[in-house]
């Protein structure tokens, strides 16, 4: 129970500007660490939907997700582990034109990581790879030694094995109004 | 057409009538049965007053001295009434005064709607003279924030605040307004709001367990119910004293709870926490059931939690699912509005008198007595205690008496010794601990119950943090009667600094101002009061005032309160000295 893992917390919200503020602050009242936040459309129109990974235990992620629960402009707010969920994070990698020919390796990685090349000039090029966080790292580990001009990597997006049951949550509210 | 979020009583909406922003904004305070509101003016805001000023016969806006006591006074005006304070200001500075009146509604669910005036919108994010972002700065203090920009958005965000404000849980809006919002002129109809689909104010009862918890609740040899607010807010008490006459069962209350049932109802055991009685305390780690009820169990009331009642099964009666587990773990939690649940599980709970469990407690309550209640209010040393002066109110008044209290010592003997017949009868800051509280919200009070006698228990470091609002009770003539237990020192910081540092007084010695003159300078009738032999005169002299009035009670200077849990110790550790 008092161990820490990894959750992966969904809040579908109304599309407030302010709600990024109050979730946020909910975290750092607690001293917990974001490891990643992303913001999205959702599979309703109007709705957003954050998604936000820590590492805590699961009687923290539970108060937390209750305390999120609770502010207006939430519709619901779900966690997860990681078993529960199909999720992705994608990187971006830009690196110099002139290592693909100098350094042929490079090109095995490539395709090795079923990366993708997203767009090449003259000077240098973009790399695209999607996956788990373990796979990205693994072809960062290999690509950091012949130099990176630069590097990003998104959060996670997940979508969980369960129904979330968010457009029946609207429904009925429609229906008892 | 976008999306339906709320919904809007549009059967009912008012006509269409083409207004500007600010006038909507009194419009909308009207139409919510809004007739008293607390403020203080400002550039951002002046489109408001303006329209204040031509509603003025229909909308009472009172001038406070300083934003913060609007704030508090609309609380005050709100846990008399029981309906939703209102206070209003400008922007930049007006708006940040305001912060630690709504961080104390948040933390003690009252409900209120504060209306900010801010800079027009195409100044936003410019740092325009008096800009300050208000929204940012409230968002973790309010239980719903919202910035206007357009006037035709006001009559339905007004409708959501007060909507939001008022039901499930209470708790604190700010609504803030730019300027040229108030100025816009657009087709005003005003719709009560009644509902938002993201936001469900009452948790629905899990099936189950009402009849789980009767089914504890009727097996239990040593029960114990501890209340709060939650049963006065959810206008409650008629079914909670059902309750517990039905069970028998001895009941204890926090803070905010007190005055739910009469002071001296049998089964009322008395107060919880922290500087709470010796009985309740003790016996919280030895009951085998314990039922919450409207509370959230507070560091203050549990103490260590690693401790704290870890023999009994635990029901929670609680309107806000967070509050679940949070603090202490349930056995089963009752979820719902509790006038709904405390009704409905009275006739799955057996008639019982538990006589000999409530002996335990009369056990404790001779020590204490002994201990501690007897110094208090019948004191054989020379310097005057602040209980014999709740005694001498308790014996003018007969109980029937509002209770202020600000923060510190005077504030737990009061709440301790006060006594009290109604409900909605103990006015004070728990949650955030605000010093300064009581004089503003004094006023408030009164004002939310006419009717009824409000006396501010202060003390002297408390009283100076808010004693501008002297004014605010000169120009309104209302008459709050001020008690100021005067120890001249911050007495609770000198109590900590006395058990646990050693006697080292950093900064708590104060030297005070004349009071008596400061009062008679807003024309108020004051008196001071030094020897015993004057003081219930002096008592019955101010209840029998039709104004104001100030007393000043010179107390002992290093005396404690007693009983104590100290910080992070366990309930049953309490101490007598
Ligand atoms: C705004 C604020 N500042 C500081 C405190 C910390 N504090 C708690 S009790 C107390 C002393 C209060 O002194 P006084 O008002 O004279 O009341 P007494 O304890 O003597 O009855 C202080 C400083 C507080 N609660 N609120």
């Amino acid at each position: 129970m008092s161990d820490k893992r990894l959750f992966t917390i969904s809040v579908y919200t109304e599309n407030n500007v302010g709600l990024l503020n109050r979730i946020s602050s909910i975290f750092l009242k607690r001293h917990v660490n974001l490891l990643s936040m992303t913001a999205s459309a959702s599979e309703i129109v109007g709705v957003y939907r954050f998604v936000v990974v820590v590492k805590i235990t699961e009687e923290a992620v539970k108060k937390i997700v209750g305390q999120i629960e609770k502010q207006i402009e939430v519709i619901r707010a779900y966690y997860h582990t990681d078993e529960q969920t199909i999720f992705q994070e994608t990187a971006l990698f830009k690196i110099a034109s002139s290592l693909l020919f100098e350094e042929p390796q490079i090109q095995n990685i490539i395709k090795n990581a079923n990366a993708e090349i997203v767009t090449v000039n003259q000077r240098w090029f973009v790399l695209s790879k999607t996956g788990r966080r373990s796979e990205i790292d693994v072809i960062y580990e290999k690509l950091k030694p012949f130099g990176l001009l630069q590097f990003v990597r998104s959060g996670r997006i997940a979508i969980s094995k369960d129904a979330m049951r968010i457009s029946e949550i609207l429904e009925e509210f429609t229906m008892n109004s | 057409m976008e999306t339906q979020t709320h919904t809007l009583d549009v059967k009912n909406a008012s006509k269409i009538e083409r207004i500007s922003g600010a006038e909507a904004v009194i419009k909308c305070l009207l139409a919510e049965g809004v007739d008293l509101i607390y403020g203080y003016p400002g550039g951002a805001i002046m489109p408001v007053y303006d329209e204040l000023y031509k509603y003025q016969d229909e909308l009472r806006h009172i001038l406070t001295r300083h934003e913060q006591g609007a704030t508090h006074a609309a609380q005050g005006y709100a846990r008399t009434s029981g309906k939703v304070g209102v206070a209003i200001a400008t922007s930049g500075p007006g708006a940040t005064n305001l912060v630690t009146g709504i961080a104390d509604a948040q933390i003690d669910s009252t409900p209120m709607v504060c209306i900010t005036g801010q800079v027009g919108s195409h100044l936003l994010g410019s740092d325009a003279f008096q800009e300050t972002d208000i929204i940012g700065i409230s968002t973790p203090v309010t239980k719903w924030n919202i910035q206007v920009t357009k006037a035709e958005d006001i009559p339905a965000v007004m409708a959501k605040a007060f909507y939001i404000a008022r039901s499930g849980r209470p708790g604190p809006v700010l609504v803030d307004i730019t300027k040229d919002a108030q100025f816009e002129q657009f087709d005003f109809s005003y719709a009560k709001c009644t509902g938002v689909r993201s936001y469900k104010p009452v948790p629905a009862t899990v099936a189950g367990t009402l009849e789980q918890a009767a089914a504890l609740i009727n097996e239990a040899k040593k029960p114990m119910i501890v209340w709060g607010q939650g049963v006065i807010l959810g206008e409650a008490e008629a079914e909670f004293k059902a309750f517990v006459e039905k069970t028998g069962i001895p009941a204890a209350w926090t803070i905010l709870g007190a005055s739910a049932i009469p002071t001296k109802h049998p089964l009322n055991v008395g107060m919880v926490g922290m500087h709470g009685n010796y009985g309740p305390n003790m016996l919280t780690n030895e009951c085998d059931v314990l039922i919450a009820i409207g509370m959230r169990f507070d560091d203050r009331v549990t103490g260590d939690l690693n401790t704290y009642a870890k023999q009994a099964k635990v029901i929670h009666f609680e309107i806000d699912p967070a509050e679940i587990d949070k603090n202490v773990k349930t056995e089963v939690a009752v979820m719902g509005d509790v006038k709904h649940t405390l009704a409905g599980i009275l006739p799955l709970v057996t008639q019982k008198k538990h006589e000999d469990w409530h002996q335990e407690y009369k056990k404790y309550d001779a020590i204490e007595f002994e201990k501690v209640i007897k110094n208090d209010l019948q004191p054989t040393k020379e310097g005057l205690t602040m209980g014999e002066v709740l005694g001498a109110i308790n014996k003018t008044t007969g109980g029937d008496q509002v209770i202020v209290t600000d923060v510190g010592q005077h504030q737990m003997i009061a709440c301790r010794y006060a006594e009290f017949t109604k409900s909605k009868a103990n006015i004070t800051s728990g949650g955030l601990g605000t010093m300064g509280f009581a004089l503003p919200a004094a006023i408030g009070a009164k004002m939310g119950a006419m009717e009824r006698e409000v006396i501010a228990i202060i003390g002297d470091g408390g009283y100076q943090m808010t004693i501008q609002e002297l004014g605010t009770i000169f120009q309104t003539g209302v008459p709050v009667k001020i008690v100021v237990l005067n120890n001249e020192f911050l007495g609770m910081v000198r109590q900590w600094q006395q058990l646990f540092f050693d006697k080292r007084y950093a900064s708590t010695e104060m030297v005070n101002p004349d009071f008596v003159k400061i009062a008679e300078g807003y024309s108020i009738p004051a008196k001071r009061v030094k020897k015993r032999e004057d003081l219930q005169a002096a008592v019955e002299e101010m209840i029998a005032a039709e104004t104001p009035y100030f007393l000043e009670v010179c107390v002992e200077k290093e005396a404690n309160v007693f009983p104590m849990i100290p910080t992070g110790a366990s309930v049953s550790d309490i101490r007598l000295s």
